[in-house]
């Protein structure tokens, strides 16, 4: 048969992988422009619902994101030092971007690296939300391993003391829809908020529990309820918070804010 | 063989089901049924895929090498995914976030390439349209069966909308929790090739 002589076979081979190619990189560039719209909105789209100041599951448009967003102060922050890095463009800083790069980055020592993050920047974007005037919550990014990726998101602290917290949202994942995926149902979201990060002596010791928390014990005020068939996500959402809040990541941060007051 | 176009269209429905009769595709019925709103996302996807590439394997199918031709159908097949993927994160973000991975894994979807290779290599493009369109309707009967008993019974919503009053917020339906976890979707296509084969005796494979 003439269809399989070698010259045919390289001929319809190259033929299909050539439009092939052409059509999804065609798809891929005409589109690449309104997919990153998307992204930095629902970026900022979190950061407001971390911040409250826009609940989960409501609809905005564009512009109301962009208008809420003038409530928040963007900065970069040197981790191990925890002040604020200046000469930085806060808004086009891009803490993944850093990570991935060997001059902005270190590699996270294992004994350390609870959350799987192998490798973080050096510098860190937080996210001061003001209201009338005065700073009423800090928001931190925080990212690590869940069980089949790597979760990324943002914890609300109060400003107030820096250890209650006022929210936790995910902006990307791609765990199980229904089970690990519960991360964004907003009731577990709720639970979050009013609970306390750090103890009396310092140390982080919020959890995400197997089950339901019971309410009225010393320790449900550090509890949050398990995502139910989600064990390891679960664990991973514990795991990032004691890494990211932790004395190795935002811990001088946090220190050097409770120590002068939030600015 | 059927090969009138009514019966190339309708026949994949209900009697030569992909999911219920052939049991392929089943991964992805399992993991996007937990609501509504993925369901009908997922099945537009498959059908657009589906319909694309049997067209698309059907009008080279003369000039396709026999030795590399599972190769080309996997080619294109993955080029129609990306695509749609591509379309999805750009026009419909949440459904796309939710969906992730398996939007991807429609690639591996047994079904678009048992279809490619069983029918769109061997008829004209116009039957092979139909071809696709009926499997990936009939993939698609399924996933919304699968889809509204799932939410309804594990949410107690249909499309995010509440259908039951929930106990949690003080009304009288406790959600069952097993229906958003994976087994739960291979009891219900379980039970609805039950129903599928008590009407229709003639898929009951003979012993």
């Amino acid at each position: 048969m003439a269809n399989d002589s070698v010259g045919r076979t390289f001929g319809v081979a190259l033929g299909v992988c050539l439009v092939c190619s052409v059509l999804v990189s065609a798809a891929a560039v005409s589109l690449r422009p309104t997919q990153a719209v998307n992204k930095t909105l629902d970026k900022k789209r979190n950061i407001l619902m971390a911040a409250g100041l826009l609940k989960s599951g409501e609809i905005a448009s564009g512009e109301r994101i962009d208008e809420l967003y003038r409530n928040i102060n963007t900065r970069v922050v040197d981790l191990a030092t925890g002040e604020y890095v200046d000469g930085v463009d806060p808004i086009e800083y891009d803490q993944r971007r850093a990570a991935k790069d060997p001059a902005q980055s270190e590699v996270v020592p294992d004994d350390v690296d609870i959350a799987n993050v192998k490798r973080r920047a050096l510098h860190a974007s937080v996210y001061l939300v003001s209201q009338k005037g005065k700073i009423k919550k800090v928001i931190l990014p925080v990212h690590g391993l869940g069980l089949w990726s790597t979760l990324y998101g943002f914890v609300a602290l109060d400003a107030r003391d820096l250890n209650t917290i006022r929210g936790l949202v995910y902006y990307e994942h791609a765990e199980t829809p229904g089970l690990g995926g519960e991360v964004d149902n907003p009731s577990w979201k709720a639970l979050w908020d009013g609970k306390k990060a750090f103890d009396e002596s310092g140390a982080v010791r919020i959890e995400v529990i197997r089950g339901k928390v019971v309410q009225g014990r010393p320790e449900t005020q550090y509890q949050v309820d398990g995502l139910s068939g989600a064990t390891i996500t679960s664990r991973g959402v514990r795991d990032m918070l004691r890494y990211w809040l932790g004395a190795e990541s935002f811990g001088p941060y946090l220190a050097k804010l409770k120590e002068r007051g939030v600015s | 063989m059927a090969d009138k176009p009514r019966d190339v269209l309708f026949s994949p429905l209900f009697d030569s089901n992909p999911i219920a009769l052939l049991s392929l595709g089943i991964c992805s019925a399992l993991a996007v049924t937990t609501k509504l709103e993925t369901t009908v996302t997922m099945c537009w996807a498959v059908i657009f895929v589906l319909c694309c590439s049997n067209m698309a394997v059907s009008v080279i199918r003369n000039y396709i090498p026999a030795n590399i031709r599972i190769i080309v159908q996997m080619t294109i097949i993955a080029s129609l995914v990306i695509i749609v993927d591509q379309f999805l994160r750009a026009y419909a973000f949440d459904i796309s976030k939710q969906l992730s991975v398996f939007v991807g894994l429609i690639i591996t979807n047994c079904i678009i390439m048992g279809r490619a290779e069983a029918f769109a290599s061997q008829n004209g493009p116009g039957l092979s349209f139909l071809d696709g369109l009926g499997n990936a309707l009939g993939y698609s009967v399924i996933l919304l069966v699968v889809g509204i008993l799932r939410e309804l019974f594990g949410s107690g919503s249909l499309f995010g909308v509440p259908m039951f009053a929930l106990a949690a917020e003080g009304g009288w339906y406790a959600p069952n929790g097993l229906m958003l976890l994976p087994p739960s979707a291979f009891f219900i296509i379980g039970l609805f090739i039950w129903v599928l084969r008590t009407w229709k005796p003639k898929q009951v494979e003979k012993e």
